[in-house]
């Protein structure tokens, strides 16, 4: 029998949880998250494998706990449409071009173009008012307005991660993850 | 009396799998693994066919199959 002692690596979601909530006292916390962007990705192109994924992601253990142990999921099947390779790719290329949206809103206000926008955009569309959570910076007002963007996108993909828990099994989200399908397809590149 | 109850073991359907682990983690006797990266893959000889791991998959990509001896 394998030993199914719990290691460090099990409690990560608490880390995830306490991002989310940072996000609601002081948005520059949102930086943070770019480790939940290069940890993965290194991890994929080092070693090729999605080490990330299989052990470290916080998220992922976080919607298991919460649809698993608190009973917040249906435990039903996901749509075969869902786990195709279109949907997956077409929902990485989408999600890459808001990403690349939300550089070119920073660089705006680098540059001077534009004024910071206060405000977390949930699901690409909806402008929540999230003034609160910010109470200046020492640097420049763009890395407030990355945090913000940036913090849009983490609150988004929990949101739409959280929608699929309840829904289908507790780590669906797993399965059209972005950063699941890029070191996906880094790990296929590799080890070809 | 012939005792005919044919074993069962785990099956993944390899093109759909995302590698994301979660069957590694609930399998109690270690006989899944993720290969590269890629896909999961279950040890036939070291499988029990309880199907912890078709359960869990979020993909729903792992099939609990009788097999022959």
């Amino acid at each position: 029998m394998k030993s199914m002692k719990k290691h460090w690596y099990d409690y990560l979601w608490i880390f995830s949880l306490t991002y989310l909530i940072l996000g609601f006292f002081n948005i520059l916390f949102a930086w943070l998250g770019l480790i939940c962007f290069f940890v993965p990705l290194l991890i994929s192109l080092v070693k090729g494998t999605k080490g990330y994924c299989n052990r470290y992601c916080g998220r992922g253990q976080l919607f298991g706990l919460l649809g698993g142990r608190f009973g917040l999921s249906r435990k039903k099947d996901i749509p075969v449409w869902m786990k195709s390779n279109w949907f997956r790719y077409g929902f990485l290329a989408f999600f890459f071009v808001m990403f690349f949206l939300m550089l070119w809103n920073t660089y705006l206000v680098f540059a001077g173009a534009q004024g910071l926008k206060q405000a977390v955009t949930l699901l690409w569309t909806f402008k929540v008012p999230w003034q609160w959570a910010y109470h200046g910076t020492l640097f420049h007002a763009g890395v407030a307005q990355f945090a913000f963007g940036f913090y849009s996108v983490m609150l988004t993909s929990t949101l739409l991660g959280l929608i699929t828990m309840v829904l289908f099994k507790p780590r669906s989200w797993c399965v059209y993850c972005p950063m699941g399908t890029m070191t996906h397809l880094i790990c296929k590149a590799k080890n070809r | 009396m012939v005792k005919n109850r044919k074993k069962r073991k785990a099956l993944v359907q390899q093109s759909y799998c995302v590698a994301c682990g979660c069957c590694v983690k609930v399998c109690p006797v270690g006989a899944i693994q993720i290969m590269n990266g890629i896909t999961a893959q279950a040890d036939p000889s070291t499988c029990i066919g309880c199907g912890k791991c078709a359960k869990e998959c979020p993909a729903s990509v792992i099939e609990i199959q009788e097999v022959e001896d």
